[in-house]
C-alpha cells in the first residue's frame, strides 16, 4: 500500500517539476542570443552588396522586357539556320584556315623551345646521378632556373600575351602565334618532363649504365616508353591552341575569333552559329587524329 | 692486367632508387676483396638477397662504393671526372635480370641499341628511321634462336624471348667486361644451356671478362671455371670449381629464412619498403 503510493507520487512530482521548469524559463532565455547577430549580418550584406549591384549595373529584369526578349529571340532563332551563302562560306574557310595555321604554328614554335627545356629539367637521364644518386650543383641550378622560366611563361595567360603583342606588333595572326608559343612552351615543357618521369625508367637507366649519352638514352629508352602519351598530350594541346586562338581573336589576334567578335557585335546569330559548328568540327578532327596516332603508336 | 680489383670494399644500399632500406645496420656488401683478370669467366652464386645484383651494379659503375678500393681497367672510376667515368662505362656491358626493353620498341632497334655508346647522335637518330645494321642484329638474335623475331615488337615477345633479346644486345656490344644478372630466370633447361654456352663462347672469342650471377648452382659449376659465393653481402668462398664441395654449397644456402638483415626482406617494424622494388637495378 505504501510503495505504489510513493511510485505514483514520484511520477506526479516529475510531471509537476517539468511544468514548473517550463513556466519558469527565465525571460532572458526566450531570446536566441544568435538572433541579433544574424539580423545584423543580413543587413550588413545588403548594405555592402546593394551598392555593388548598382555599380555593376546588375538589372536582371531588363532581360525580360519586351525589347530584350525579342532581340534575344531573334539572335537565337538565327542559330537554327547557320549562315551558308557562298560568300560567307568562303570567308569562313579562309578564317578557319588562318585559325588552324595560328594554332599549328604557335604549337610548333612552342615545341621548338619546350623539347630542349624538357631535356634540361627532367630528373631522369642524369649521368652524374648514376651510381651516386646526387646531381651536381650547377646542373641543379640550371634545372631550377629553366623550371622557373617555364612557370613564368605558362602562368601568364595567352590572352594577356596576345593583348601585349597586339600592342607591340599590331592586329593580326602574328600576335596570336607568339602568344600561343610562349604560354604553350611552358605547359608542354612541364608536362613532357612529367610524362617522362612517370614512365618506367629501367631501359633508360640501363642504357645510361652501359655508357650511352643522355640523348641516345632518351631516343632509345624513354621515348618508346612514353611516345603515345607525349603524342596524345601534344594533339590535345593543339586542340586547346585552336580554342585559344579563337579567344585571342576577340582582342584582334586574327583568325575565326576576330570574325566571331564582329558577328557577335552585329548580332548575326546565323554567322556565329556557323563558326561554332566549325569549332566543333575542328575539335572532333583533333580527337580523331589523336585516336589514329595512338593506335599507330600504342 | 686485371679487369677489376676490389679491396675491402663496402657498398651501402641506395635507399630511394633500389627500394632497399637505407642507413640500415648492415651494408649491402661488406669488406669485399676480389680480383678478376681480363678474359676470366666467373659465376656469382648465393642465396637471394646476398648482394649479387649490388655487386654487379658496383662492377658496372652504377653504384658508388662507400669504402675500400675499386679499380676497373686499372683506373678508379670514382676518382675520374664524370665524362671520363662515363667513357669507362662504354667499355662494359651490364645485362640486368629484367630485360631493359621498352615494350613498344622493335626488337631490331632494341638490339642495335648496343651500339649507342659508340654512335653519334645523328647515327642513332638515323638508325631509328632505318635500322643501321639489321644483318648484325639478326645474327645476334639467331644465336639465341630468335632470328625470326627481328622486326617484331618487344611486347609481342614472351618473357624468355625478351630475356634472350636483351642478351642479343650484349653480343652486339663491343664491351670488354660483360656483367650478366641471372640470365636464365625465364628460360627452360635447354635454352639455359644454349644461353650460357653462347655467352661463354662470345666472351672467350673476344677475350672479354664475363661475370654472371646464377641461381642454378649445377649450371654454374658446369660452365664456369671460377665460382664466387656471396652470403649476406660477404664473400663466403672464391674458388676454382674443382674445389667447391657439395657441403660448401649446402652451407651457403642453409638457414635461408634466418639470415641477418637481408636487403630484399627488411624488418617490417623498422622500415616501410615498397614491395617488389628491390630486386633489380
Amino acid at each position: 500500500m505504501h510503495r505504489p503510493m510513493s511510485a505514483r507520487s514520484s511520477t506526479q512530482l516529475a510531471a509537476q517539476s517539468a511544468a514548473r521548469l517550463a513556466a519558469q524559463l527565465p525571460a532572458h532565455l526566450h531570446r536566441d542570443p544568435a538572433w541579433r547577430g544574424r539580423i545584423m549580418a543580413c543587413l550588413l550584406t545588403v548594405f555592402i552588396v546593394w551598392p555593388m549591384l548598382v555599380l555593376s549595373e546588375f538589372k536582371p529584369w531588363i532581360l525580360w522586357d519586351w525589347q530584350s526578349l525579342s532581340a534575344t529571340g531573334r539572335f537565337l532563332s538565327d542559330f537554327l539556320v547557320p549562315a551558308h551563302d557562298p560568300e560567307f562560306l568562303q570567308l569562313l574557310l579562309r578564317e578557319t584556315w588562318q585559325t588552324v595555321a595560328i594554332a599549328t604554328a604557335g604549337l610548333a614554335l612552342a615545341m621548338v623551345v619546350a623539347i630542349p627545356a624538357t631535356l634540361i629539367i627532367t630528373d631522369r637521364l642524369s649521368i652524374s646521378a648514376l651510381g651516386t644518386g646526387r646531381t651536381r650543383l650547377p646542373a641543379r641550378l640550371l634545372r631550377q632556373g629553366v623550371r622557373w622560366l617555364l612557370i613564368v611563361l605558362r602562368s601568364v595567360p595567352e590572352l594577356v600575351w596576345a593583348l601585349l603583342f597586339v600592342r607591340i606588333i599590331g592586329f593580326g595572326p602574328t600576335a596570336g602565334v607568339l602568344a600561343i608559343a610562349l604560354t604553350y612552351c611552358g605547359m608542354l615543357g612541364k608536362v613532357y618532363a612529367e610524362i617522362l618521369e612517370s614512365s618506367d625508367t629501367h631501359s633508360t637507366d640501363t642504357l645510361l649504365a652501359n655508357g650511352s649519352s643522355r640523348l641516345a638514352a632518351l631516343l632509345y629508352g624513354a621515348l618508346p616508353e612514353s611516345a603515345s602519351e607525349l603524342m596524345s598530350y601534344t594533339v590535345y594541346r593543339w586542340e586547346c591552341a585552336i580554342r585559344g586562338s579563337v579567344v585571342m581573336g576577340f582582342v584582334g589576334a586574327g583568325g575565326l575569333g576576330q570574325r566571331m567578335d564582329e558577328s557577335m557585335k552585329m548580332l548575326a546569330g546565323a554567322e556565329v552559329s556557323s563558326m561554332l559548328l566549325v569549332f566543333v568540327l575542328l575539335v572532333a578532327l583533333a580527337d580523331l587524329f589523336s585516336k589514329i596516332l595512338r593506335r599507330r603508336l600504342g | 692486367m686485371p679487369t677489376y680489383h676490389l679491396q675491402h670494399l663496402t657498398v651501402r644500399h641506395r635507399g630511394a632508387s633500389s627500394g632497399a632500406p637505407s642507413g640500415g645496420p648492415l651494408p649491402a656488401l661488406g669488406d669485399l676483396s676480389l680480383t678478376i683478370e681480363q678474359g676470366e669467366q666467373l659465376a656469382l652464386i648465393g642465396p637471394s638477397g646476398a648482394g649479387k645484383t649490388t655487386l654487379l651494379a658496383t662492377l658496372a659503375c652504377a653504384q658508388q662504393p662507400a669504402n675500400g678500393t675499386f679499380t676497373m681497367f686499372d683506373q678508379d672510376p670514382w676518382a675520374l671526372g664524370e665524362a671520363a667515368r662515363h667513357r669507362l662505362r662504354a667499355r662494359l656491358f651490364l645485362a640486368p635480370q629484367t630485360p631493359p626493353l621498352p615494350p613498344r620498341q622493335r626488337v631490331v632497334t632494341a638490339v642495335l641499341a648496343a651500339h649507342l655508346p659508340q654512335w653519334s647522335i645523328w647515327r642513332a637518330l638515323a638508325s631509328l628511321f632505318k635500322p643501321a645494321d639489321p644483318q648484325a642484329a639478326w645474327q645476334a638474335l639467331a644465336r639465341f634462336n630468335l632470328g625470326d623475331k627481328l622486326y617484331s615488337r618487344v611486347d609481342r615477345l614472351s618473357g624468355g624471348e625478351r630475356q634472350r633479346c636483351g642478351l642479343a644486345r650484349l653480343l652486339l656490344s663491343p664491351a670488354e667486361a660483360l656483367l650478366v644478372d641471372e640470365p636464365l630466370s625465364a628460360l627452360d633447361p635447354v635454352l639455359s644451356e644454349l644461353t650460357l654456352s653462347t655467352l661463354r663462347e662470345e666472351a672467350a672469342a673476344r677475350n672479354a671478362t664475363l661475370v654472371c650471377s646464377l641461381h642454378q648452382v649445377d649450371l654454374a659449376l658446369a660452365h664456369f671455371p671460377r665460382i664466387v659465393a656471396l652470403r649476406a653481402g660477404r664473400i663466403a668462398f672464391d674458388l676454382p670449381r674443382e674445389q667447391v664441395t657439395p657441403q660448401m654449397i649446402a652451407q651457403l644456402y642453409q638457414g635461408e629464412p634466418a639470415r641477418p638483415a637481408p636487403p630484399a626482406a627488411p624488418e617490417p617494424e623498422t622500415l616501410p619498403v615498397k614491395p617488389g622494388a628491390g630486386a633489380c637495378l
